[in-house]
């Protein structure tokens, strides 16, 4: 087998879907700043006023992470899932399915795009956070690469929602009923070692606690799980998407009959 | 030489258990326009959309200037532009923004003046700020053929172009086509009218229920498929052919009520007149007459009796 590339089919397609952010400028960018915002000032000032530190951390910076990672992973499953399911929704997947284009490439294209929209949007509010409490990055090149891991991993995640979805409630539903519930009860606003048991032990079953410990620890160096178990997490999870999306496109399913 | 196409013992049953091909095999030249004539239902898009790699093919090979679609996928849909039989199109995005993804997609390094040319070819230039969702429905086709044409294909497919179509897009259409053949490409439409296939394709292939019935040269073909058949409706009921009228290629039908004749439209005499001056001479009187042309349908169940 030769190995070849189409980059100009994978760039193409990245191009075309940062295109399209551009036109959804509000709904990408300003309504995720403004939910965190919000965020901010219901969580921060009306909890913060009674927990005023968690491990030595003071409580509005404490949620910090957790934001970003609610933020980045509702965003990154819902602009990759749309970014492919609306070209299978009207039609204009053909051109993809016709074109010298590999399943890689096609990933590379929507997951790339859908990825940098989530990385971006993630430095925006970790920005904004700075506008209503201090908060000091510990280790900056692991939030980094869990910042990165994480988008990649949910856009995949995005994208295979968005080639099973035959329809427009699964799209909306999957982020809504499971990303949604599982970041709050990730630890996203508390740290899971202060739930009792049986609901810790639960808790490491929800793959989020891991992404979530694994950025928090890259701020302030404490974490509810070690940070190796952290990553090994969040690649395992890449991965596991990664398989299902290649298989996706080896057997056509939900794209060619 | 390897042909454009080669298309071997290609069959295709969708998942709905419905068998849309049935071991087509077909050989399409370089540079020919070539006709794919069938009602709807036969499998037309169906082929085209395996050839393409939309579909999957249950059984056959297929092969694209000498490419196996499958197992060197890339070399063969390089080659190909795909204009399809829908109007999906994207909405919010300017033509030449759809054409540089399309080009794109095809591997090729972006190159503006390719796209200002084929947006002028197809009189799209003064639309190329607007957005697709704002065009009338030709235009859109117009952005699709544009589309296609945006990685300058070898080989092009189109996919029932003149269905929904108006005039002026009609001409323009199989002008470009014309200029395209002249150019070296190699066109494979498909259509459902008879007269399409006549006035564009240099060879025709009859394809029904999902097999193809009959491969010609369009002079061959035409001549099967141009008669027409005219029906002395008598007076007086004729029990057997007169003599006087034998040789004639006539027939008697509806119980002896009806003479019938048929005769080639593309001959340079149809012999109409001496016949009935002879029908007359023989003393047979008829009260009306009609002439009727052999329906798609009919040429159908003709061609696959003629095998
Ligand atoms: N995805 C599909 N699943 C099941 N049957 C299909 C599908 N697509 C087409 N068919 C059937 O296959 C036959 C051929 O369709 P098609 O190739 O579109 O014909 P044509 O283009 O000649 O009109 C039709 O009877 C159609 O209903
Ligand atoms: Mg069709």
């Amino acid at each position: 087998m030769r190995l070849e590339m189409n980059l100009y089919g994978a760039r193409a397609i990245y191009m075309y879907e940062m295109a399209r952010t551009g036109r959804t400028l509000l709904q990408s960018i300003v309504s995720p700043v403004i939910s965190t915002s919000l965020y901010f000032v219901v969580f921060g000032a009306a909890i913060g006023s009674r927990i005023s530190y968690i491990e030595g951390v003071p409580y509005g910076a404490f949620i910090v992470p957790g934001l970003i990672m609610l933020m980045l992973l509702t965003q990154s499953v819902m602009n990759a899932s749309f970014g492919i399911y609306f070209p299978r929704f009207v039609g204009t997947i053909y051109e993809i399915l016709s074109a010298p284009v590999s399943a890689f490439e096609i990933v590379l294209g929507y997951v790339g795009a859908a990825a940098t929209k989530s990385i971006v949007l993630g430095l925006i509010i970790l920005a904004t956070s700075e506008l209503f409490v201090p908060v000091r990055i510990a280790h900056p090149a692991w939030m980094l690469t869990f910042l990165v891991l994480t988008a990649l991993s949910f856009s995949l995640l995005g994208f295979i929602l968005g080639l099973w979805a035959d329809g427009f409630e699964k799209l909306q539903i999957v982020p809504l009923l499971i990303i949604t519930p599982l970041t709050f009860l990730g630890g996203t606003f508390y740290s899971t070692s202060v739930l009792p048991q049986p609901w810790r032990t639960v808790t490491l079953f929800n793959p989020l606690v891991y992404l979530i410990s694994g950025f928090r620890w890259s701020f302030f160096n404490i974490a509810d799980v070690h940070v190796g178990i952290s990553l090994a997490m969040t690649l395992l999870f890449l991965a596991t998407c990664l398989a299902i999306v290649w298989w996706f496109f080896k057997t056509g399913y939900r794209l060619k009959n | 030489m390897t042909h454009a196409i080669a298309i071997s013992h290609l069959s295709k049953t969708y998942g709905s258990g419905f068998q849309a091909l049935k071991d087509v095999s077909l050989d399409i030249r370089h540079g020919e326009i070539f006709a794919l004539l069938g009602p709807n239902g036969a499998g037309k898009t169906t082929l085209i959309n395996v050839v393409c790699g939309i579909v999957i093919p249950s059984a056959g090979t297929v092969t694209v200037g000498g490419h196996d679609i499958v197992k060197d996928y890339r070399a063969a849909r390089s080659l190909i532009g795909l204009v399809p039989q829908e109007l999906t199109t994207d909405a919010f995005e300017t033509p030449p923004a759809t054409m540089r993804l399309s080009r794109g997609l095809f591997g090729k390094p972006a190159n503006p003046a390719v796209i200002e040319k084929v947006l002028k070819e197809l009189s799209l230039w003064d639309k190329r700020d607007s957005r697709i969702m704002t065009l009338s429905g030709g235009m859109k086709r117009r952005v699709l053929i544009a589309k296609a044409l945006a990685h300058e294909p070898q080989i092009l497919f189109l996919d029932e172009p003149s269905a929904g179509v108006d005039v002026a897009l009609r001409k323009d259409m199989w002008q470009l086509v014309r200029a395209l053949r002249a150019s070296g490409v190699t066109i494979i439409l498909t259509t459902h009218y008879i007269e399409e296939a006549e006035d564009m394709a240099d060879r025709v292939g009859v394809i029904n229920k999902g097999e193809l019935i009959v491969v010609e040269e369009k002079a061959e073909l035409m001549r099967k498929l141009g008669r027409k058949q005219l029906i002395l409706e008598l007076r007086e009921r004729l029990d057997a052919m007169p003599a006087a009228l034998a040789g004639h290629g006539l027939s008697l039908a509806a119980d002896g009520m009806q003479l019938v004749y048929t005769y080639d439209t593309k001959g340079e005499t149809t012999g109409i007149t001496t016949l009935l001056d002879q029908v007359r001479n023989a003393g047979v009187r008829f009260k009306d007459l009609q002439t009727r042309q052999s329906s798609l349908e009919d040429i159908f169940v003709g061609l696959v009796r003629q095998r």
